[in-house]
């Protein structure tokens, strides 16, 4: 087994993780660092083919990593904002019990 | 070399899996800050450092102080911050759904034959990425700009709507 094939588990048990939390919990702040996790074993690809990839290139995977953390930290600020709007609502953030659309 | 990678992956996943599975927000908060510690040290172990400061910078120093306040904002009580327990069956089945996921990408990995890297490891200096960024990539650079300051201003206006009953709400 190359390395090459342990990094891509590593990173699809990350995404696993991250894919159960998001299922299984009914806190939104929980639900939202799930997605965070699989974004981030997403990012876990890019650096390992970019290094053991069958044809090397100079910098892409590394600008892709960057681009794609710039993109989750937008998604992890506008996900908070809404869990907050939510709360200011419903006064509480369970998500079972944010089931209305009128505010 | 490999003794590392594994290492580092035991190390994020099961801090990973214990705060996804902790009761406790804050306690989960900062465990998830150990694992995002331990994909920025793969980051390094591939050679990648510009990454894995970047990932130190934005997860470990920005996005959990937001994740903190926001625990801290949304919780009504001194006490609030252990949450109820989820429904068991919603658990379950949520393992079960992880888990075959995991065993097929898991078999899909394995019995792909992955091409051996024969060229040696590539190097990203900083002066490549900022010339790769100013030059190659300036458009992308420009939007994820643009990007960032409207999902910012947006988050904003969001999290502080100061409407007429919203107002009645919080007083």
């Amino acid at each position: 087994m190359s390395p090459l094939h342990l990094c891509l588990l590593f990173s699809s048990a990350l995404f696993c993780i991250g894919l159960v939390g998001a299922l299984a919990r009914s806190n939104t702040i929980l639900v939202l660092l799930g997605v965070e996790l699989m974004l981030n074993a997403a990012n876990l690809n890019f650096i390992a083919f970019w290094r053991y990839g069958p044809t090397p290139s100079p910098a892409t995977g590394v600008m892709f990593v960057i681009f794609s953390i710039a993109v989750a930290a937008a998604e992890a600020a506008v996900g908070l904002a809404l869990i907050i709007a939510v709360y200011r609502h419903q006064k509480s953030i369970r998500l079972q019990e944010a089931n209305r659309l009128k505010g | 070399m490999i003794a590392a990678l594994a290492l580092i992956a035991v190390i994020t996943l099961a801090t990973a899996a214990v705060a996804m599975s902790l009761r406790n927000l804050i306690h989960s908060a900062l465990l998830l800050i150990a694992s995002w510690f331990g994909i920025a040290a793969f980051y390094l172990w591939a050679g990648a450092q510009f990454v894995a400061f970047a990932q130190v910078l934005v997860y470990v120093g920005a996005v959990s102080m937001v994740v903190l306040f926001a625990v801290l904002l949304t919780r009504r009580s001194r006490a609030d911050h252990v949450i109820a327990p989820d429904s068991l069956a919603r658990a379950v089945s949520a393992v079960f759904a992880g888990a075959a996921v995991f065993g097929v990408l898991a078999l899909a990995i394995l019995k792909t034959r992955l091409a051996p890297s024969t060229a040696a490891a590539p190097t990203a200096t900083v002066r490549d990425i900022g010339t790769q960024l100013m030059g190659t990539h300036a458009a992308a650079l420009i939007i994820m700009g643009i990007l960032l300051t409207v999902a910012l201003l947006g988050a904003v206006v969001i999290a502080s709507h100061d409407g007429p009953e919203s107002r009645k709400d919080v007083s």
